[in-house]
């Protein structure tokens, strides 16, 4: 087999896309790698971007890439600054926006997420922002100077990081406002999500829960927001963090299943919306949609921190044996469980979690004092699917054996 | 031999790296991350993973 028929095409520059070819290296692979990204950036981490690299001047890619290991540095191209606009298939390529074309005899999809935009008219005013890549973080850190006033739209993760963000950096006001009636409900519940609230409140960051925006005011940029409610809020930068849409627009018409995320099987291998197995294409990361045994057998998108890594190292193992020409069923057929897990700093409070929070209908304080530090047990029924800290890492750390033990594949 | 060094001013404790190589990193009594200086080269894969799974990316390995 020539080096070329071993062409492995890895679109997005992530670190998803950055484990999967480290995995296939350790797998014993050294043909070539070809990363096609969006960005002008190589891979990186993005949870500093609403943390440190959002409050210390000067930071930019050196402070946030990950290092490029020494498997890495031979037989690998990097195309960056170039988004993939279709896949064919049959004939084994992807087009680029310029019109280029790149052959591939594997396919890896790890084009991630993009922000979900303004719900309303943005009216091309100045002042808006959304942070997902690096370039955004920058911008945003521009804004946020001392005297801003700052309105977050979304209380999800994101959101909260900006507002601790934006009050530690000296913003006049800081508000967010949500649809939801807690922040962080959905994630992790009501009860942390009030001691939250409470902790942002005690840094004099306002809420606006069970609203929305109305309009905005201003020209050329944005200084005053109306909510649904009527309030209206001074706004010199405003913030949409109401959650992200997965990175499939480039997959239409190619026959995979990509109605939310890129649905693949437990080898991380595409699956056709007629239910065939591609087993030369693989989606790893935020983009990947797939069941997990510790839970259900529901496919599901999750976007935490830690599946990246776990979702590369298993597309690597798959995909290097199925360049070998091994029978790969076997490998496929052992369960992909990982154990999705995140954590989030605001001020001073480090949140710590492992499992699907989000699943359970029920939680509860089990150990410590919900105002300092404490363990929050999730319960779907009487099934634990998730456990959340605040401090008390040692504790929670205890809790991952209780997923060990995947439920019995039917 | 394989140098490691964490850079405390980032390491927020969080003891993912304890996971993937608990020879190397201990979270002690007070949740506080402990960890030794050196390894032998065939823990490289383990260490690796160690330094992937760090949520504030503090882990950095060099090989003498």
């Amino acid at each position: 087999m020539d080096a070329d028929a071993r062409l492995v095409l890895i679109v997005g520059a992530s670190m998803a896309g950055l484990r999967t070819a480290e995995n296939l290296r350790r797998a014993g692979y050294a043909g070539p790698i070809t990363f096609l990204g969006a960005e002008p950036h190589a891979p990186y981490n993005r949870p500093p971007l609403s943390k440190e690299l959002l409050q210390t001047e000067g930071q930019g890619h050196d402070d946030v890439a990950f290092p490029i290991r020494s498997a890495l540095e031979e037989n690998v191209e990097w195309v960056l600054g170039r988004a993939a606009q279709s896949l064919d298939v049959e004939r084994q390529v992807v087009v680029d926006e310029t019109g280029a074309e790149h052959p591939y005899r594997a396919l890896v999809i790890a084009t991630g997420l993009r922000p979900k935009p303004l719900p309303i008219d943005d009216h091309g005013l100045a002042g808006i922002h959304v942070l997902r890549t690096l370039d955004d973080a920058v911008a945003l850190r521009e804004a946020l100077r001392p005297g801003a006033n700052v309105v977050i739209l979304g209380s999800g993760f994101i959101g909260c990081e900006i507002a601790a963000t934006a009050a530690k950096a000296g913003a006049a006001s800081v508000s967010v406002v949500s649809q939801s009636r807690i922040p962080l409900e959905r994630a992790l519940g009501p009860l942390l999500g009030a001691e939250v609230r409470r902790r942002h409140e005690a840094q004099g960051v306002r809420f606006f829960c069970e609203n929305g925006l109305f309009g905005l005011v201003g020209d050329p940029g944005v200084e005053r927001v109306i909510l649904t409610s009527g309030v209206m809020l001074e706004c010199d930068v405003l913030v949409v963090a109401i959650g992200s849409d997965a990175n499939t627009e480039w997959l239409e018409g190619s026959g995979l299943d990509a109605s939310d995320g890129v649905l693949v099987n437990g080898g991380m291998q595409a699956v056709r919306a007629d239910g065939q197995v591609l087993e030369n294409v693989y989606a790893v990361g935020d983009v990947a949609r797939y069941p997990n045994p510790l839970f259900d057998e529901v496919a599901r998108r999750v976007e935490h921190w830690n599946l990246p890594t776990e979702t590369g190292k298993r597309a690597g193992q798959v995909l290097a044996a199925h360049i070998r020409g091994d029978d790969c069923a076997t490998i496929v057929a052992a369960p992909f469980a990982p154990l999705p897990s995140f954590w989030s700093d605001q001020y001073d409070m480090h949140l710590l979690a492992f499992g699907l929070t989000y699943l359970a209908d029920r939680s509860e304080v089990v150990a410590g004092d919900l105002t300092d530090e404490c363990v929050v047990e999730y319960f779907r029924g009487d099934e634990l699917v998730g456990v959340c800290g605040i401090g008390m890492r040692g504790a929670v750390q205890s809790y991952r054996s209780r997923f060990a033990a995947p439920v019995a594949a039917h | 031999m394989i140098t490691i060094d964490v850079d405390m001013n980032k390491c927020q404790h969080y003891g993912q790296c304890v996971f993937e190589a608990p020879e190397v990193f201990q979270l002690n009594a007070d949740d506080k991350l402990e960890y030794q200086a050196e390894a032998p080269d065939e823990m490289l894969g383990d260490l690796e993973a160690a330094a992937d799974v760090c949520p504030m990316q503090a882990i950095t390995l060099t090989r003498e």
